[in-house]
């Protein structure tokens, strides 16, 4: 009797196992976890899908972009507020990394590190990566960030009521708190630029060419040539936030 | 039904219609429509004004600058990457006076010696040495033809 009894709990426990299991298995294969180029996935092939490419063995780390960012998009003057700036990584011969960016690179990069001193050392210029999984649109209690349909992650400053969650959720520090809005501010891609057929500022004022943007679902396009012709990689591709910004020349010291 | 229950229906009731109206009231025109956001809102920003003009709109008016600029190296420099940005003087020539820099710390910026920049992407200087007599970098070169030398 008692016997009976176990073995059909057993049964039981197997059958829920297994359905779970199943569940499961079928869940992650419905949002597998990639770190291919193409994590990201646009929903809807009728509209463009924006994404930025950038060729650090063209950038020259004179910090243009993010001085013309500020302007284009009246970001504070004072340091701190950054849509856009510039870092300079310097790996020195005695296996120690420094990372600086005076001033977010808004006057210019100076080498700090003797030749002598120095293994390696390029500029890397960072900007908000427009993740399709952005982890900053998930955490927003409100609705006030969003992924428009072009794909460019977007702050509604009418709606957003300041909470800093999206700024901690973000894991490439791309948000700030706006000093005198005290919403959310973020790159938008100069969004008021694409959408007239302008190049964003940082593109435009960019003297080497070592950033592109286009339309992933054109296939003849500038970004599909580029990630054909470079080795590109996504700043933290462990995290899966399907990041749209790929960087040619990207070593593994960047973080 | 407990009668009690019977009696708090008809304010159960006013309530849903209270959080109905109100919720009607509260949630903006265009929320939902694309998304869990205000969708007027990408219209909002997208007419948010410009302040980089664009080459397009330099060469109308300096097409003889435009001409020099693309005859030598810095061919692929638009204009508002050392004049800063154009839109207001685009509108308003008179009255709206760009920059006109040309000092060793504003060209320096690209061409100062600097480990991180590639010999073959840029040429490169040490600021404090070349050519010191000279205080400032167009005292000898031509921006726009960088070659072009003076004197």
């Amino acid at each position: 009797m008692g016997n009976e009894r176990v073995n059909e709990t057993r049964r039981n426990f197997l059958r829920k196992s297994a359905v779970l299991a199943g569940t499961l298995l079928a869940s992650s294969a419905s949002q597998p976890f990639t770190a291919m180029i193409f994590a990201a996935n646009q929903p809807d092939k009728s509209k463009p899908w924006y994404a930025i490419g950038i060729d650090i063995e063209k950038c020259i780390g004179c910090g243009m972009c993010a001085k013309a960012c500020k302007s284009e998009n009246d970001v504070p003057k004072e340091p701190f507020y950054y849509r856009s700036w510039v870092e300079q990584y310097i790996l020195k011969n005695d296996g120690t990394l420094k990372v600086e960016s005076p001033n977010g690179g808004i006057d210019g990069q100076k080498q700090s590190v003797p030749d002598e001193e120095i293994f390696k050392t390029f500029s890397v210029p960072k900007m908000c990566n427009h993740c399709e999984k952005s982890p900053c649109v998930q955490v927003c209690p409100v609705g006030a960030t969003f992924d428009s349909p072009e794909g460019v992650v977007l702050v509604d400053d009418k709606y957003c009521i300041g909470c800093r969650y999206c700024i901690q959720a973000c894991p490439y520090g791309c948000r700030y708190l706006h000093p005198e809005k005290k919403t959310a501010d973020k790159c938008t891609l100069c969004y008021h630029r694409i959408t007239k057929g302008l190049n964003p500022a940082c593109f435009e004022v960019c003297p080497t060419g070592a950033r592109i943007y286009g339309d992933l679902n054109d296939k003849n396009g500038v970004m599909h040539k580029f990630l054909k012709e470079h080795n590109c990689h996504v700043l933290k591709p462990n995290l899966n936030t399907g990041s749209k910004l790929f960087y040619n020349g990207l070593s593994a010291e960047v973080r | 039904m407990p009668p009690q229950l019977k009696t708090l229906l008809p304010l159960l009731a006013v309530f849903i219609c209270l959080f109905l109206v109100a919720r009607h009231f509260l949630i903006p025109e265009s929320f939902g429509k694309y998304g869990h956001y205000r969708a007027n809102s990408m219209d909002e920003i997208a007419a948010l004004p410009i302040h980089y003009a664009g080459k397009s709109v330099c060469v109308d008016c300096h097409d003889t600058e435009a001409a020099k600029l693309s005859s030598d190296l810095h061919s692929g420099l638009t204009c508002e990457v050392c004049h800063g940005p154009g839109a207001k003087h685009a509108d308003d020539p008179e009255n709206n006076k760009l920059e006109k820099p040309g000092t060793r710390e504003f060209c320096g910026r690209c061409h100062s010696f600097n480990a991180a920049r590639r010999t073959e992407v840029i040429h490169q200087i040490d600021i404090k040495v070349h050519n010191i007599e000279k205080e400032n970098c167009i005292d000898c070169h031509n921006p726009h033809a960088v070659w072009e030398m003076k004197e």
